[in-house]
This record gives structure tokens, C-alpha cells and sequence, in this order.
């Protein structure tokens, strides 16, 4: 199965970093995703860049609505994802324990669909 | 004649259903983690069972018999259900398993049912009423009665609890060492909610909250013979069981409330007795204690007064002491507040009693309003004492035990 590591944080807490601190950070979640990669568990991932950047596209009576912000406002923010492959919840689980993100925001874990084989 | 055969066979399905109906979904949905539909097969094959078993007689195997017809009816369900994507996966795993167990024994997957059922990703509250349905084939009906809910929503609430099993890929798992205490806990506090949801029916009136009582002996005994090994688990089967050995002692003939210090130990069930002592004389030889067994070593302590006409309140006040160091419970301190007084006197169970303006919680607690109230009644305090069982009586649901908490205040009146 598939299952998306839903990175949520609080966005200022990294400005707010060290130069070091940031750096160390940096560099468990190189470890982190190296990992996964070695175990054959990564699909994707990426880290996004801060919602003050973010736009949302609503489209009604076949006009679009362009706003600018997130969708919505909350202390944590969407700051990232992996898109992992796991036999299970249990070890999906344990992937989303040992994710940096973790230990300094929360990880949401959502199983992904399974695409159409037929 | 016909009928005799009818009842026949519905004897054997009814013996079948009780002993198998876990141990069948749990290796229908083992792999597809897909509950729902092996209970819709297994139903399936239960009526298929009864309409057939009259005709052409008993299957020597019955459990053989009613997996083949479920398993058919799955793959057969799988093979049409063709809106859900991942059916074709599911028909290829049902297929192999077809393969793997002609014949053999039906392995027993309920522990790691029970194990998926009690699982950290489920919602606490629904993972009682799901292991009692999954586990022991309990219509949703009867859940709603006994957990005091509208079948409507129950059911409801069920579908969720295995929508997310199968959706989310909660594996059919006994979890590894390191991890298995918190999960097996999580097991044993369902089978407890079971059971106490039965037991908040004193009177035995309510025959869907008494037959919850059994059902949920029979899980803590299932429990046991997959888990023999685990002393928590021989821990929870002996607090069951000294539970239960009070039922009829808890009203008098009147239908009224009986506590504890007041019940006559001669209605106690002296075999459900005996068995708890030697589950826990066996779980201390493990040397791994824990909360089911110091609650059951608490019944052990009170139940003694049955051989000395008095409870052990010196190894009462120690148990609760270490029941309260491992589980910080406000209710375990209240209970250890009252053995203090059979010990020290009513003046220092007070000062050991929790403060509820420290916990918002116990203001609202019954039992912590009712403790008060008899220790300051012993201590002479009658005002506060009466004020004490105003606010406990105001606070019970149970008619019974309001009548006897009346009865508690008005003596102090006389």
C-alpha cells in the first residue's frame, strides 16, 4: 500500500533556528529520506515552500476565483510530504515516528487509494 | 419430524456460530482486512447452512463446511463488486488462501483480530463494541442495547471502525515484544469495558447487559487460552471472574443495593472464587506485575472475608498503594482513601482523599461525593457529611443506588 506522510509545523518556528540548529535539521531529514530510500519505501517527496507563497483556485459559475493564502489558516502548516510504501499501517506508523517532523510538529498518515489495474 | 431436523440443525449452526464465528471472520479477513465482507459471506453461509443441514443432514466438519460456502461467496462477491478497484487483489488472496487450507485445520487468527480490533488507530470507544461483533458475532442490536445507544448509530459507528481497518491497512497482527504491553493493554481495556458495561446492570433486568457480562468472560477466557503465557492477561480473566461472583450478592430481595462490606459472602459463587485465586496464584509465578492483577489481588483481599469474616485491609491499602504509583487514577485514590479508614480511622482517609477543586473531574464523580460523605460521617461532621451525599445523589443515574445513598443520609438525621 501507499500512504502519504502529511508534514505539519509551525512555519516561524524554523526562522527562528539557529544557523546550526537548521543545518542539523537539515541534514535528519537527508538521513531520513536516505533511509527510506534504502529500504525501497520512498515513491516521492518534497518539502513546500512557506503558505505565504501559497495561492488557491476556486472555480465557480465557470469563473476562477484566485486567492491569495492558503486555504486555511491554522497554527501548523502543511510544510512538506512523502509518499511512501508500506505493507501496512503498523509499518507505515513506524515510518511516520521516525520522520524529523515528528519530533517538532505532527505527522498525518493517509493511505493512498490504490490506482485502477484493470 | 421435519422440525426435529430443523432444530437439530440449528442446534449445530448455533454451537458452530459460538465457538467459530471469530475464528472463520478472522481468516476470512486476515488478508483483505475486510471485515464487512466476511461477515456478509459467513452470514451468508449460515443461511445456506440452515436451509441445507435439515435436508441433507449435519457436515461432519461443520466449520470446514460453512468456510467453503463463505469463501465462495466472497470470491464470488469480489469478482462482481468490479467498482472497487483493488477487488481483482482481493480475489487473487482469497484464491490462495483457498489453496493453502483445504482440509487442514482452520487456523486460529483471532488474536490478531482481536489485536486489529483493539488497535491504536480505531477510536477507543468503538473498539469494545467491534471486538464483541467481529469476535462473537454479536448483532449490532444487541451492542446498542448494552453500550446504551441507538442501533442506528452503533451500526454507524461499527461500519466506520471497519471501513478505517480496511482502508487504512490495519494489519491482522500480534504485535512484536517490544511493542506488545501498550497494544496488549489496549486488548485487555476493551474486554473490561465490555464487561463493565454489563456490570453497571446490577439488578441483572437488562438481559442484554447481563448476556454482556458472559460475552465478555467469554472473550477474557478466549484471551487466556491464546495468551497463556502473559500474566496481565491470567490477571484480567481472575478480576473478571471475582466480579462476577458478586453478582447476586449486589441486590437484596428487594431489588436494592447491596455494597460490598454489606453483601452476605455466603451468596458469592465459591467456584468462580476458587478459579480466580489459582489464575492469580498462577500469573505471581510469571514475576511481572501489573494493573489487572493488583485490581484482582484487591478482590482476592476483600473476598478473604469469606474464610475470616473480615477483608485484609492491611493488603488492601498496600495493593492500592501500588495500584495508585502505577496508575496515578483519581478513582484508585479514592478507593484507597476508604481502605485507609478501615485501617488508620476515618480522620486520616480524609486527608488521603484527592481534593476535587485539584480535579474538575471528581466533582463530578459520584463515588468521590459518596466516599466523602461517609468519612465525614464518621468523623461526626453530619452537615458537611449531608451536603457530601446531596451532591452524590444529585450525580447518580442508577435509581437503586440513589435510593441507598438516600437511605445513607437520612440515618444521619436520626
Amino acid at each position: 500500500m501507499q500512504y502519504l506522510l502529511l508534514l505539519y509545523a509551525n512555519e516561524g518556528g524554523w526562522d527562528q533556528m539557529t544557523k546550526a540548529q537548521q543545518e542539523q535539521g537539515m541534514a535528519a531529514y537527508m538521513a531520513y529520506t536516505q533511509a527510506l530510500r534504502k529500504e525501497g519505501a520512498l515513491v516521492g517527496s518534497n518539502r513546500l515552500q512557506p503558505v505565504s507563497a501559497a495561492t488557491t483556485v476556486r472555480v465557480a459559475d465557470g469563473k476562477s476565483q484566485v486567492l491569495d493564502g492558503p486555504y486555511a489558516e491554522s497554527k501548523e502548516q502543511l510544510g512538506g510530504y512523502y509518499l511512501i510504501e508500506a505493507p501496512d499501517l503498523d509499518a507505515a506508523l513506524a515510518w511516520a515516528a521516525r520522520c524529523p517532523g515528528a519530533s517538532h510538529g505532527i505527522v498525518e498518515v493517509r493511505p493512498v487509494w490504490p490506482t485502477p489495474t484493470a | 419430524m421435519t422440525t426435529a431436523r430443523d432444530e437439530r440443525a440449528r442446534r449445530a449452526a448455533d454451537a458452530v456460530a459460538r465457538q467459530s464465528y471469530g475464528k472463520l471472520v478472522a481468516y476470512l479477513a486476515a488478508r483483505t482486512r475486510d471485515v464487512a465482507a466476511a461477515e456478509d459471506a459467513l452470514s451468508e453461509a449460515f443461511a445456506a447452512a440452515l436451509a441445507e443441514w435439515p435436508l441433507k443432514g449435519c457436515p461432519s466438519n461443520p466449520e470446514a463446511w460453512l468456510l467453503t460456502v463463505a469463501r465462495r461467496r466472497m470470491i464470488d462477491g469480489a469478482r462482481h463488486l468490479r467498482v472497487r478497484e483493488d477487488a481483482a487483489d482481493d480475489v487473487r488472496l482469497i484464491a490462495q488462501s483457498l489453496d493453502e487450507a483445504d482440509d487442514v485445520a482452520i487456523p486460529d487468527q483471532r488474536l490478531a483480530l482481536m489485536f486489529a480490533c483493539a488497535h491504536p488507530a480505531i477510536d477507543a470507544a468503538i473498539r469494545a463494541p467491534l471486538m464483541l461483533q467481529t469476535v462473537l458475532g454479536l448483532d449490532a442490536k444487541a451492542i446498542a442495547s448494552a453500550f446504551l445507544t441507538s442501533p442506528d448509530a452503533m451500526g454507524k459507528r461499527l461500519v466506520r471502525a471497519k471501513q478505517k481497518i480496511r482502508e487504512a491497512g490495519i494489519p491482522f497482527r500480534i504485535p512484536e515484544r517490544e511493542e506488545l504491553p501498550g497494544r496488549l493493554d489496549a486488548v485487555l481495556d476493551a474486554i473490561y469495558a465490555a464487561f463493565a458495561e454489563g456490570w453497571t446492570d446490577p439488578a441483572g433486568t437488562d438481559a442484554a447487559r447481563r448476556d454482556l457480562a458472559e460475552e465478555s468472560l467469554f472473550l477474557a477466557r478466549l484471551a487466556v487460552e491464546l495468551m497463556p503465557a502473559e500474566p496481565e492477561v491470567l490477571g484480567l480473566l481472575a478480576l473478571v471472574l471475582y466480579a462476577e461472583s458478586r453478582r447476586r450478592a449486589r441486590r437484596d430481595a428487594a431489588g436494592e443495593f447491596v455494597p460490598l462490606d454489606a453483601q452476605d459472602p455466603k451468596l458469592w459463587d465459591a467456584a468462580m472464587i476458587e478459579e480466580a485465586e489459582t489464575l492469580l496464584r498462577h500469573a505471581s509465578t510469571f514475576g511481572r506485575i501489573g494493573r489487572h492483577q493488583l485490581e484482582a489481588a484487591l478482590q482476592s483481599a476483600h473476598v478473604a472475608r469469606r474464610r475470616s469474616g473480615r477483608a485484609d485491609w492491611i493488603a488492601v491499602v498496600e495493593l492500592y498503594d501500588g495500584l495508585l504509583a502505577l496508575t496515578r487514577s483519581p478513582v484508585v485514590a479514592i478507593n484507597r482513601a476508604l481502605a485507609i479508614a478501615e485501617v488508620q480511622g476515618a480522620h486520616a482517609a480524609l486527608a488521603a482523599l484527592p481534593d476535587a477543586s485539584e480535579d474538575e473531574r471528581l466533582g463530578r464523580y459520584q463515588p468521590y461525593w459518596a466516599a466523602r460523605a461517609d468519612l465525614l460521617a464518621r468523623t461526626g461532621a453530619h452537615a458537611d457529611a449531608c451536603e457530601a451525599y446531596e451532591l452524590a445523589i444529585g450525580l447518580e443515574r442508577d435509581e437503586a443506588i440513589r435510593r441507598f445513598l438516600q437511605r445513607r443520609r437520612a440515618l444521619l438525621d436520626a
